[in-house]
């Protein structure tokens, strides 16, 4: 092996310049549908975020008027922040519990942990418009096993589609959904460490605890900052959940409930596309600023 | 950071002997907590839980289901005909549903994961112009969330006429950022530099050694992203909702929810047998999917490790 290299070595300068195209060729389809599919309709959201519809004189350019009407829209601003207190209550609850989870598998103190571990893995193969139908007919009044049990008690069914208790019930689908996930990523990072760190820090004296909090938590940052920026992107885009339950609970769940439910009946509803396209613009930059917002706290602590 | 190699399998990942299985269950046993199992054992519970009052559930009819305890059989279970019934309503409409899904979804897997595989591919072993910025500039729309996209995509759709055809559904599932990302740390450690010289020396050309060396190779990455695109297209429910108007096209979960409204329209519900066959329905339609992960677990959980490992 060692010969054939260096003998590639000696008429390298040829055949680099080939090679550099095949990697430009390998890359030519993929990089061809990004520009098409994402940078193109990313550019004509901007574009159409910039015009107004106007009953006299058609398509009109207004500069960045959407924009002050957005910023300044109750409804908007409304989703946003109930989607931004949606992700400051569920993730952390959500990741610390996929956390506990992993480290429970992987402490090797579990009997029948391949069971465990698929069945809590199960529920992301489910679609989330049947999570949703499902956990619906479980929240139900009418036959939802929460309330047959209540009622048999004698004692007041838990009003899970009441306003109070809507955003929680939203957040125990997605948890529902996405723990398993999470824990599967994080469980796969934990299975790289090597077994001679925990022989070394035992040999130093250190307890479970311990190895799990200066061993396993270090060699788990980078796994643990992608299952955050992806919920950050999941929650701030939430819509099949909420829009699914909004036909059993229509008078909790109204079109602004989330951004995303926003953004459609904005744009298929009151059919505004100049609108809608800010609205999407919008919540795409504010999903972008607040992922950028955690890499970096993150980046700094590790360098730190 | 920690480097993987990820042709080799995590220790449970690993096929072991059985005898090399048993004597590392013997030597631990005695470690085992029961306390931590029963509180593991509670927590699965609630995960299965609503799968198994779909279970349940799928063997009522509409008017046992609000007739009967939820967590437990009538007394005239039902399951054959409910299938039947599902697949029958409509004109066999739930069928087309299905199919519909299995084609959007596997192309735009099998797609993605293919161009997410040449083009990681492409990054991890090739240098050219423009090779970083071209690379930050997929990394950076891992954080562009699609619904975001999906409304501009859709105008843009409606323009070219492509909205309410399958394409609608199909192209903007082909581009996966983060199974590009995947794809490429990937074959960074599967692809040995030194077999892609060797197949260079005996004269064989890049896409050949792409095609017959890497991708094998890059085999367990690729089952990764085939699976991972595969659950985000099948599952996905915006997209085909607002790019699709005719029933015919639908994909499961856009059809199961328009049964769904249905049922909840039909008010008091036990005239009217809509509400079992939604239930039924997604207790079909989640079937496949839980199979692949179960059949396939050995691939995409090794596969999994790479991306939550390096950044």
């Amino acid at each position: 092996m060692a010969t054939t290299t260096t003998a590639a070595r000696t008429k390298v300068p040829p055949r680099r310049r080939q090679v550099g195209t095949a990697g430009v060729l390998f890359i030519a389809p993929f990089m061809a549908l990004f520009l098409l599919l994402f940078l193109a309709p990313l550019g004509y959201a901007a574009y159409l975020s910039l015009f107004q519809e106007k009953l006299i004189g058609g398509s009109t350019f207004v500069g960045l008027d959407n924009y002050t009407t957005a910023l300044k829209d109750p409804q908007l601003l409304k989703g946003i922040g109930r989607v931004a207190l949606f992700f400051v209550i569920q993730v952390p609850v959500m990741l610390l519990l996929a956390l506990c989870f992993a480290l429970a598998l992987d402490s090797g103190l579990l009997r029948l942990a391949r069971v465990i571990r698929l069945g809590i893995f199960v529920p992301y193969a489910v679609p989330s418009v049947i999570a949703t139908l499902m956990w619906g007919y479980l929240y139900g009044p009418d036959f939802g096993p929460f309330a047959q049990i209540s009622h048999d008690l004698h004692l007041p069914a838990p009003h899970f589609l009441s306003g109070s208790w809507m955003l929680g019930s939203l957040a125990n689908i997605v948890t529902w959904e996405f723990v398993g996930y999470n824990m599967i990523i994080l469980y796969a990072a934990l299975r790289t460490i090597p077994g001679e760190l925990y022989e070394a820090a035992a040999m130093d004296g250190a307890g479970a605890w311990r190895i799990a909090w200066s061993i396993k938590l270090p060699a788990l940052r980078p796994a643990l900052t992608l299952t955050l920026l992806f919920s950050v992107i999941g929650s701030f885009q939430l819509f099949n959940e909420p829009s699914l339950l909004m036909k059993v609970a229509p008078d909790v769940i109204d079109s602004s409930y989330t951004a995303n439910l926003y953004a459609y009946s904005v744009a298929f509803i009151s059919q505004q596309t100049n609108y809608a396209a800010t609205v999407s613009f919008i919540l795409g930059l504010v999903i972008v600023i607040v992922s950028y917002a955690f890499l970096l706290t993150a980046n700094r602590r590790r360098t730190a | 950071m920690t480097t993987v190699t990820p042709t080799a399998p995590t220790p449970s990942e690993a096929k072991q002997s059985p005898a090399e299985a048993g004597s590392k269950r013997r030597s631990s046993a005695r470690r085992r907590s029961t306390p931590l199992t029963i509180a593991m054992l509670a927590v699965l519970a609630y995960f299965l839980l609503p799968l198994f009052w779909l279970l349940i559930a799928s063997t009522k009819s509409t008017q046992d289901l609000f007739n009967s305890f939820g967590l437990w059989f009538s007394h005239a279970p039902q399951l054959l005909s409910n299938i039947e019934a599902t697949f029958t309503q409509d004109d066999g409409v739930y069928g087309r549903w299905l199919l519909n899904t299995v084609l959007y979804a596997g192309v735009s897997a099998l797609g993605a994961a293919l161009l997410a595989a040449a083009a990681g591919y492409g990054f991890a072993k090739y240098r050219f112009r423009g090779h970083g910025a071209a690379f930050n500039l997929v990394l950076g729309a891992i954080m562009i969330p699609t619904t975001a996209l999906a409304i501009p995509t859709y105008l843009l759709f409606a323009k070219a006429g492509l909205v309410n055809t399958p394409w609608a559904v199909i192209l903007p599932s082909l581009i996966s950022p983060f199974g590009l990302y995947l794809m490429r740390i990937y074959a960074e450690d599967a692809v040995p530099d030194s077999l892609i010289e060797a197949a260079r020396m005996d004269g064989a050309g890049e896409f050949r050694i792409f095609t017959t060396i890497a991708l094998r190779l890059l085999a367990p990455g690729l089952v990764t992203v085939v699976l991972f695109t595969l659950v985000a297209t099948w599952n996905n429910y915006f997209l085909p909702l607002i790019m699709l108007n005719d029933p015919n096209l639908y994909p499961i979960t856009v059809g199961l929810s328009s049964w769904a409204a249905q049922a909840q329209n039909g008010g008091a519900g036990a005239s009217s047998d809509m509400l079992a066959l939604v239930v039924t329905g997604s207790l079909i339609s989640i079937i496949p999917l839980v199979l692949a992960f179960l059949l396939l677990q050995r691939y995409w959980q090794s596969g999994l490790a790479t991306g939550g490992v390096k950044q």
